[in-house]
Order: structure tokens, then C-alpha cells, then sequence
């Protein structure tokens, strides 16, 4: 970006182009993604092939469609934990309602969309009124949905899992749509790939572009403050945790016609892999600072992790330590990224 | 005068807060409002900015008599007010805290563009040499952050300028790049109001001095009729600095 506004001031030159890059909250994660990338394709013919790129893209767009989502709401100082297990809840009802209750595909889904939606009201609303930190409020929303799924789903059917949905109404057209694949160059890709790419460019379109973005930032950055300038502090934080609860409809909704049927346990855990993406993308945990870009890049840094390792043969546990590894790194990183950056104060 | 008080008064339950004071605020004139901390400045100027309502006396803009019922009723008549802790997002970029709460639009979409122009244009038409607009306001210094929170008001439009203790946190350079920028606004016609415990702050800029001491006036001045020792000792109180000279002094 360069300073449309303004004569040349001579003191400009110290600002150069090398802190303007590292003032960027995704640079962490862009150099993160280079070295994981070079160190895995040094070591793999498949991972470096097309079709092992579309491997590992795979579980980065249905991940990053989340962390993009748990990202905004970050940058406005909240939190989520509820996302992952609403994944599983919203796929739950997907499967639960075509199958059991013969709804159409479409059906069914819509209503997924609207409970999802109601949970992330639900959120957004007792977090901005009681102001409880939101920690609390989704830790509880998070255990409330984690006890539906499982004792619903049991109730239902006496096992943990729910099946079928290939045999259901409407299944084809909504499979093609959310959980096909799309041929690429001769290799097919997931289609995920393209919404994930599409969430982050809109996301990304937003925060940067739009008013809700300027508000999402203020919120983030200082609440009293964006209130007495007139920014509507609480409308905006409900928006945020109902997009993020969308995006758990709608990944929880791919994964379900992906596999055609959704295990009552599923989703447990991934909402601290969301926020860790994001952290690794350039969000501050305090809010106020981020990027929708360096979330997805975060991502993209799991994909690789995830099937990387499998394609060297060794033991998945290692994803674990991997992950824990990259946190601790990247916000280091993002750290003494930011402080160099401010320097610039003389 | 756009801005005027008589006798105006207010209480809380049943602490006398302020109690009969008048003063005035003029097209292109400084009005100072000095006072220890219990004088009752931040009362006066939470009337003035809508924030209270008074209880007792009259408060005229334009000449015509109003009670002001919120901050935003306050800056629908072209009061505005810039606090202390200023409303200001200290990772957000300066043109993004400029223009935050009343976006400009192009569309659907934020007018970035324009923004970050208009922002330039008016930080430089104040002489606010902000050397980036696109730094953020955590960068900023103290006094330049006072500047830009300035240079906002008076782009959206305020015609009375409410300035809290701007310079009390401030170096003596700093102060003064402040001071400059007060005079500044003065200069392109806005009334303004500035609020501090320092008189060596107030006189050079100031027109009319107002002093508060224990919620009621010591009555308001123009420059020709005050000078600077007068307001100085009216405001430290000579007694009191004596008597704590004497009770300092070594055995």
C-alpha cells in the first residue's frame, strides 16, 4: 500500500518498503508456509505433485473457511469455542432430518442454517449484554452442544453415529455443489478449495473495504472508545459470532456430504485449531489486529502439516508436537514483528 | 455568542456540584476555563457537551435558550467535544480513526480512497505534520494524538470546540504544538473552550478566562482586564502556597 495522500515528506524514506511489508499482520504465516512447504517438497515427490497438492489443500480449505470466520471475530475481541462442535451439530440435523425424518437435502439444510445461526445469536447476544468474556459464554454453549449432540444422537438411534444421507432426497445436486470436485489442470480438486478461497476474499474484501470492517477493528481495538464515536459496538459482535457460527453450518454441512454420515463427537477440539490458525495468521489474542488472509494462510500451514507428514511415513502423533511448535514460533514472530514495525515512532 | 451559560447550576442529590456560573463562548475566541481539580470544571463541561442536564439557570446556543439531552444532541448543534482519553483506537491506522463511526461511503463499500485523502488534506489544513496517515495512532506522540482528535471535530463539522485538560499530560513542547493547534481552530472561526489547571497554558491563547473554585465562579475576564500574575495567584491561591511554603520550611 502506498500513501495516497500526501507530498513526499522526507522522513517517509525510513519508513521503506521492508517495514511496510513487516507492518503486514500475515507475514509470520507467509514465511511459515514457505519453509513448511520447502521442507516437505524437498523431502516428497508426492506432496509436490499436483494431486498431492490437492491432497493437502483439501483439510486447509475446510479448516481455513473456519479460521477465517474465528478470525473477524477475534479481530473484535472475542471468542468462539462453540465453532467446532457446531460443525458437528449442524451436520447432525443435516443427516438426522434427510434420513429419519425424510426432509429434502435442501430441506434439511436450512434448518441446520437457522439453529446455527440462533446458537451464534444466542452468543453474541449474552456476551454483549451481560459482557461475560466470551471464553465463558462459548466454553458453555460449547459443553451444552457437545451434550445435545451425543445424547440426541443416542436417543435417536442408539449408536454414536448417524448414516445414509447418499440414499436421501435432493442428495446429488447438494453433494456437486458443496462436497464435489472440480478438475484443475487434469487433477481433481475438492470444491471446498474454491469457497474457502471465496470466504477469505470476501472476508478479506470486508475488513478492509467496508465500514463493518472499520467497526470490526474498533471493537476489537477499544470497545468504550468505538462506542463514543458512535460505532454500534454490540450489533457488530453479534454479526460476528453469527458469521462464524455460518461457517460452522456450512463446513459442518460439506464434511456431512462428503462422508454421508457424521459421528456425534465430531468437531470436539478443532475450535482451539481455528483460533490457532488465526494466531498464526497475525491475530492478536487481545484483539484489535489481524487478517483474514494470514488465517488462511494458517490454514494452509496445517494442510500441509497434516498430510505432509503422513506422505513421509511417519507417525501422525508428530502433528501434535508440529502444532504446538508453530504456535509457539508464530507468535514470537508476530511479536518481534510488531515491535520492529512500531519502532518507526521517533 | 453560540454558546452561552447564566447562572447555571447543578447538583447531585445533595452536593452543590456548580452553583451560579455565567460565561460565554465566542465565534473565533478561546474561552478558558481554569480551575483546581473540585472546582467543577468536568460538571461544566459535561453540561456544555450534554452529558448532565442543568438544574439551575440558563444555557443559550445561538441566543436561544436549550437543554441539551445527550452528546449527540450537543454535536447535532455543532458542539463537540474532545476528551482526555480521546476515542481513539491505538492499533487503527490515522485516516481509519478519523473517519470512524461516520465512514464516508462509495457504494456498498468504505471509500478508502477518499478517506485517506480527505484525512491528509485535513490534518495538513490544521498544520498537523502527520508524517503517515497510514500509521498507526499508537505511534503517534501524545500532543499529535490531541491534533488529530482536533483536526476531527473540526471536520465534522463542530462550530463550539470543548477541550479537556488537552495539555495536562503533555510535556512543555508537546503542550505548545497543542496550543498552536487551538489557536488554529480559533483561527478558522470555531468558539472554543479550553479546560486546564495551568494558567501559563491558558493566557497566551486565551480571550476570556473563566475561574472555577469549589463549584461556583471567581468571576469571568477578558484579557485586557486580567493579567497573567493576577490569574496565575487567583488561581494557585497566594495564601494557600504561602502557608504551604511556611509549613515546608526546615526546622
Amino acid at each position: 500500500m502506498t500513501a495516497a495522500a500526501g507530498r513526499a515528506d522526507e522522513r517517509l524514506a525510513q519508513v521503506g518498503l521492508v517495514r511496510r511489508l513487516l507492518i503486514r499482520p500475515e507475514l509470520g504465516a507467509v514465511v511459515g508456509a514457505v519453509v513448511v512447504f520447502a521442507f516437505f517438497a524437498s523431502q516428497s515427490a508426492v506432496f509436490r505433485s499436483p494431486e498431492g497438492i490437492a491432497n493437502w489443500l483439501d483439510p486447509a480449505a475446510t479448516l481455513g473457511i473456519m479460521a477465517v470466520a474465528i478470525a473477524l471475530l477475534m479481530i473484535g475481541g472475542e471468542f468462539d469455542l462453540s465453532a467446532g462442535v457446531l460443525t458437528g451439530t449442524t451436520g447432525l440435523i443435516l443427516v438426522t432430518l434427510a434420513t429419519r425424518y425424510g426432509l429434502n437435502v435442501w430441506l434439511a439444510m436450512l434448518v441446520g442454517l437457522v439453529v446455527a445461526l440462533g446458537v451464534g445469536l444466542l452468543n453474541g447476544l449474552i456476551v454483549t449484554r451481560t459482557r461475560l468474556p466470551s471464553f465463558i459464554v462459548t466454553l458453555g454453549t460449547f459443553l451444552m452442544l457437545q451434550g445435545v449432540n451425543l445424547g440426541v444422537t443416542k436417543a435417536l438411534t442408539g449408536t454414536v453415529q448417524v448414516s445414509g444421507l447418499r440414499r436421501a432426497e435432493g442428495y446429488e445436486g447438494a453433494r456437486a455443489i458443496f462436497a464435489g470436485t472440480v478438475q484443475i489442470g487434469g487433477t481433481p480438486f475438492r470444491v471446498a478449495i474454491l469457497w474457502w478461497l471465496l470466504v477469505t476474499a470476501v472476508a478479506t474484501w470486508v475488513l478492509m473495504r467496508s465500514r463493518a470492517g472499520n467497526w470490526i477493528f474498533a471493537v476489537g481495538g477499544n470497545e468504550q472508545a468505538a462506542r463514543a464515536v458512535g460505532v454500534p459496538a454490540a450489533r457488530t459482535k453479534i454479526a460476528l459470532f453469527m458469521t462464524t457460527a455460518f461457517a460452522a453450518w456450512f463446513v459442518g454441512s460439506i464434511l456431512a456430504l462428503r462422508y454421508t454420515s457424521v459421528q456425534a463427537n465430531i468437531g470436539i477440539g478443532q475450535e482451539f485449531i481455528y483460533i490457532i490458525a488465526a494466531v498464526i495468521g497475525g491475530c492478536l489474542l487481545t484483539g484489535g489486529y489481524g487478517s483474514a488472509i494470514g488465517a488462511a494462510i494458517g490454514a494452509v500451514i496445517f494442510g500441509m502439516a497434516d498430510k505432509g507428514i503422513v506422505f513421509l511415513g511417519w507417525d501422525a502423533d508428530w502433528f501434535k508436537f508440529f502444532l504446538g511448535a508453530m504456535l509457539l514460533l508464530a507468535t514470537l514472530a508476530n511479536r518481534l514483528v510488531r515491535r520492529y514495525a512500531e519502532e518507526v515512532k521517533h | 455568542m453560540i454558546l452561552e451559560t447564566r447562572g447555571i447550576g447543578k447538583s447531585f442529590g445533595s452536593v452543590l456540584a456548580l452553583r451560579e456560573v455565567s460565561m460565554g463562548v465566542e465565534p473565533g475566541r478561546v474561552t478558558c476555563v481554569l480551575g483546581d481539580n473540585g472546582a467543577g470544571k468536568s460538571t461544566l463541561i459535561k453540561i456544555l457537551s450534554g452529558v448532565h442536564q442543568h438544574d439551575a439557570g440558563t444555557l443559550l446556543v445561538d441566543g436561544a435558550e436549550v437543554r441539551l439531552a445527550s452528546p449527540r444532541d450537543a454535536l447535532e448543534r455543532g458542539i463537540a467535544t474532545v476528551y482526555q482519553d480521546l476515542a481513539m483506537i491505538p492499533l487503527m491506522s490515522v485516516w481509519r480513526n478519523f473517519f470512524l463511526g461516520s465512514e464516508p461511503r462509495k457504494g456498498l463499500a468504505f471509500d478508502v480512497r477518499k478517506a485517506r485523502r480527505v484525512a491528509g488534506e485535513e490534518l495538513r489544513a490544521m498544520g498537523i505534520d502527520i508524517r503517515d496517515v497510514d500509521q498507526p495512532v499508537g505511534t503517534l506522540s501524545g500532543g499529535e494524538r490531541q491534533s488529530v482528535a482536533i483536526a476531527r471535530a473540526v471536520y465534522f463539522g463542530a462550530r463550539v470546540l470543548i477541550l479537556d485538560e488537552p495539555t495536562s499530560a503533555l510535556g512543555v513542547k508537546q503542550a505548545g504544538v497543542v496550543l498552536r493547534y487551538i489557536a488554529r481552530a480559533r483561527d478558522r472561526g470555531l468558539g472554543v473552550v479550553f479546560i486546564t489547571h495551568n494558567p501559563h497554558h491558558a493566557y497566551p491563547v486565551g480571550d476570556r478566562f473563566l475561574l472555577l473554585n469549589r463549584g461556583t465562579s471567581l468571576g469571568e475576564y477578558a484579557k485586557a482586564d486580567i493579567s497573567r500574575e493576577k490569574l496565575t495567584s487567583l488561581m494557585a491561591g497566594d495564601a494557600e502556597l504561602e502557608e504551604l511554603a511556611h509549613e515546608l520550611e526546615r526546622e
